[in-house]
């Protein structure tokens, strides 16, 4: 036990130590927030005046890191985005997900023929909780996170409620954002394509053997 | 005294004086009750003669929901039970899935989780250091203190899970994702500048005679009480039971690292040395987190685990030493891709328990920081 009172002072002098210390040792002394980890290009626009001016938003591509994920998106492969949507509306993610957020309904041609695209595709962003278990049992890679933060809107049923063409997003948006998520798995694709043809030849090799081989026989019978 | 007798109300009575018990009912708004939790306080003009916790308000259904979906998709509601320990929660709920199915951690993938768990547990020591000065009625500033070094380690979080505190960062098998370049430099940076923060700290709080006067010889734990109550955790410790899950089942490859539990001598154990017990547990954490970082390798860190799995009839249980205590998953698998029975055994809910026993007989300002030293969640008292 020291004189009483004492801990005041010891307090004050941290206190006088970090104010005076936060001039002339900027490292160890001010930090709260701490980005001296990202590079200069990579810094959030705008940080310190945020929001600038109403109704600007930051850029599209603001992302906070590499594995940032907020809410998720449809990726197409660019051009009109349904001709070349990658989801087949499997369902799985509407079944995997935890808080139950997707909804997704199939589409089908005028004949009734169930055509490899959603005809409704939504996502709840009151209910949804950016845990991005979609992303990971998703097999066709159509569903990905989207780092895009101000989802904030005045309309809180519809506004709320994000249809498939707001959540459609290209390919090429996807590697901006994320670009060595996306390279992966892009990769993850080619590869995945290359071993399919590869199994589709060797298969298709294996039949034309086969088919040759019935033909010499029956040509070997027919000899006879 | 922890099991002091109540006063003898007849002998006031006789006094001539009318007196009665005061019932309070101190929450559920109450900011010093960490969230919403109730006691309902019986006093004797300032003395505690009775307590009952209420408690239930933030009740999510969390067991049943996780036995109505798969194993995996469970994984980021565990995020949400102790939501400041995201990353040893997932930790728990995966140790006790991969006994299911039996798999294999990949070596980088362990020291991952072991360099994650001990960040984490900086970050629940620090802040409920902070909310524990908060109690006492220094308010804001050694708080605003703790955040400080807490936002450096969220940071780390952010940068490796892709989010601050729901992490949802561990898989059955392995982690999610690799850290990215450079991480592993960075959480070293942080760590090394860890322990002047903590000099800081213990300089300014440790010696300072109103903590000193308001902590030591309140909320007494003895240790038979501790040890039949099931506390566990740093509340054990400080009761002088050096027992720690960490040593004892030597779960992930902690049996490589070199550390020390601190406890305390004697057997009983009050506010002052479970605060006391950790600090000094956040050194020996920096102390796994330097071996732990020195000691990583390059490799995988995914094991050979489908994310969606039916494993065989059985049961199993997974246990650590979360920050708070010893965090258990059991799981009843019976050939479905949902488990038959998913139960939680946290460590705030059993901690809890001996609440009264510590308030009775004390101040009802006592009451607040006995409450606080306790630790808890509400997230995962109520589930």
């Amino acid at each position: 036990m020291s004189i009483l009172g004492g801990g005041i002072f010891k307090g004050m002098a941290v206190t006088l130590r970090n104010f005076l210390g936060s001039y002339t040792n900027k490292k160890e002394r001010l930090p709260t927030i701490d980005y001296s980890w990202r590079a200069d290009g990579a810094l959030p626009q705008g940080i310190g005046d945020y929001p600038k001016e109403k109704g600007e938003q930051l850029s599209d591509t603001t992302t906070v890191t590499e594995y940032s994920r907020n809410f998720p998106m449809l990726l197409h492969d660019g051009g009109e985005p349904m001709d070349t949507v990658r989801c087949v509306a499997c369902q799985i993610c509407e079944r995997e997900c935890p808080p139950q957020c997707i909804y997704i309904e199939k589409d089908y041609d005028e004949n009734g023929k169930y055509i490899k695209r959603p005809a409704v595709f939504d996502i709840d962003v009151s209910v949804c909780m950016s845990c991005q278990i979609c992303v990971e049992v998703c097999p066709f890679d159509a569903i990905v996170m989207n780092s895009q933060f101000e989802l904030s809107t005045p309309d809180r049923f519809g506004g709320l409620l994000m249809r498939r063409d707001d959540l459609l997003k290209s390919n090429d948006y996807y590697h901006k954002i994320h670009p060595e998520e996306a390279a992966a798995r892009d990769a993850k694709i080619a590869a995945e394509k290359a071993a399919k043809e590869a199994k589709k030849k060797a298969a298709a090799e294996k039949a034309r053997a086969a088919a040759e081989k019935k033909a010499t026989e029956a040509a070997k019978e027919d000899a006879k | 005294m922890s099991t002091a007798a109540a006063p003898n109300y007849e002998l006031i009575q006789q006094d001539g004086l009318e007196t009665n018990l005061l019932e309070v009912s101190m929450g559920p708004h109450h900011p010093s009750t960490h969230g919403v939790f109730r006691m309902d306080v019986k006093l004797d003009g300032e003395t505690v003669v009775d307590l009952r916790p209420v408690f239930g308000y933030l009740h999510r259904n969390h067991e049943k929901l996780a036995e109505n979906m798969s194993y995996l998709s469970s994984m980021p509601f565990t995020d949400r039970l102790d939501y400041f320990n995201s990353m040893t929660n997932n930790w728990a709920y995966a140790l006790a899935a991969e006994k299911l199915i039996e798999v294999e951690v990949p070596e980088r993938a362990e020291y991952l989780r072991v360099i994650m768990a001990e960040l984490t547990r900086l970050v629940n020591h620090v802040t409920l250091i902070g909310f524990f000065i908060n109690d006492l009625g220094a308010l804001g500033t050694p708080l605003l203190y703790a955040f400080r070094e807490r936002e450096k380690i969220l940071d780390l979080f952010e940068q490796a899970s892709g989010a601050r505190m729901m992490c949802n960062y561990f898989r059955f098998g392995g982690l999610r994702n690799d850290v990215p370049e450079g991480w592993l430099k960075r959480a070293g940076e942080v760590v090394d500048r860890f322990p002047y923060f903590l000099d800081e700290y213990e300089q300014l709080l440790c010696e300072n005679e109103i903590i000193l006067s308001r902590t030591q010889g309140v909320g007494n734990l003895p240790r038979e009480l501790a040890i039949s109550a099931g506390v566990t955790g740093p509340m054990l410790r400080a009761s002088g039971v050096a027992y720690d899950l960490r040593k004892v089942d030597q779960y992930g490859i902690y049996d490589r690292f070199k550390f020390r539990v601190p406890y305390t001598e004697g057997d009983t154990g009050d506010c002052y040395d479970r605060f006391m017990i950790r600090v000094l547990e956040m050194r020996e954490s920096i102390g796994i987190l330097k071996q732990a970082l020195a000691g990583i390798s390059e490799g995988e860190i995914m094991g050979n685990a489908p994310r969606v799995f039916k494993p065989k009839p059985a049961e199993s249980y997974g246990r650590i030493e979360g920050p708070k205590g010893e965090l258990g998953f059991y799981l009843i698998a019976d050939g479905t891709p949902k488990p038959y029975r998913y139960r939680v055994r946290p460590p705030s809910l059993i901690n809890l328990t001996v609440l009264r026993d510590m308030c009775l007989g004390g101040k009802i300002a006592d009451a607040v920081i006995i409450l606080g030293s306790i630790d808890i969640v509400l997230g995962e008292v109520d589930r």
